[in-house]
């Protein structure tokens, strides 16, 4: 076999080990590398103490704390969307970012729109695919899953509702009441937005969650998600 | 190419393809650690997620 076929041979090998390692190998680290961040997270929250889960019947927790904005880039939450996978946790940070948080921190919340359990839109965005494809399953979400976010006050649930199909310029959902520029924002609303189709940019999926309750940090996990923000060492 | 790399290899043929086996394993680390993320960065950034005012 002449030399230029065997460089041919390597070429075309060295192609399929590319697309190999950029659609599985990589975003299984990277995914892997935002689960272990997210659990360290949960784990500063409670500062080693055990997390119980909270009883099934309970007081009415009242109206959410609300957290202030944290700096840009700051990681300040975990987002836990059990539809996605038993243990899928992904870290949130300030800012949407590529470089700085969505390629490598996960999920990043859209600066200026509101705070976990704020009157208004909580926006945030992710990869679908490449990087550890947190929202790859964006669009396998139905209605009435729970959706969680866990800050340092605890963790608020929110139940998705509906999903919308926008063009990359439609930033009506980011509004406090989405697509309705102006309007005075009552519903307490979590909105994630993601590229669609998969590995395209010339739409996104975005979901609209409504905040159903909440649970303070002192009285317990919500019950379904206690074992995945449970310390690794008490649990 | 590759034949004249399996001639120059020393010792017995088990040998040799142990000294492969090493090769293609340093050459795959060194893909994945340095060549495709590069590749990626430069060739196929991923799509864009966010929805963004194209005036800003």
């Amino acid at each position: 076999m002449g030399v230029l076929g065997e460089l041919l041979i390597t070429a075309g090998v060295l192609v399929l080990l590319f697309l190999g390692w950029q659609l599985w190998f990589n975003s299984l680290v990277i995914g892997n590398e935002q689960q272990d961040r997210a659990q360290e997270l949960s784990e500063s929250f409670s500062g080693g103490d055990e997390v119980v889960a909270a009883p099934a019947e309970r007081a009415d927790p009242g109206d959410p704390d609300v957290g202030t904005a944290p700096a840009e880039n700051e990681t300040f939450g975990n987002l836990i969307v059990p539809r996605f996978g038993a243990d899928w946790k992904r870290p949130i940070a300030e800012g949407i970012g590529r470089h700085t948080v969505l390629d490598n921190i996960g999920v990043g919340h859209y600066p200026g729109t509101q705070m976990p359990g704020e009157v208004g839109n909580f926006a945030v965005a992710a990869h679908r695919n490449s990087h550890g494809d947190a929202f790859v399953d964006i669009n396998k979400l139905q209605l009435g899953d729970p959706v969680y976010v866990e800050t340092e006050d605890g963790w608020y649930r929110y139940i998705y509702r509906s999903t919308e199909y926008v063009l990359p310029t439609g930033v009506g959902v980011l509004e406090p009441v989405p697509q309705m520029e102006g309007a005075a924002p009552t519903d307490r609303i979590l909105t994630l937005t993601s590229c669609n189709p998969e590995h395209s940019i010339s739409e996104r999926i975005i979901a609209y969650t409504v905040y159903d309750t909440w649970y303070p940090r002192e009285f317990g996990a919500p019950p379904e998600i206690a074992d995945l923000v449970q310390n690794s060492a008490a649990g | 190419m590759y034949a004249a790399l399996w001639r120059v290899l020393p010792g017995p043929a088990w040998v040799r393809i142990l000294i492969v086996l090493v090769l293609v394993a340093a050459v795959l680390a060194a893909l994945a650690t340095w060549v495709f993320p590069w590749a990626e960065e430069t060739f196929f950034p991923a799509p864009d997620v966010t929805v963004e005012d194209p005036a800003s």
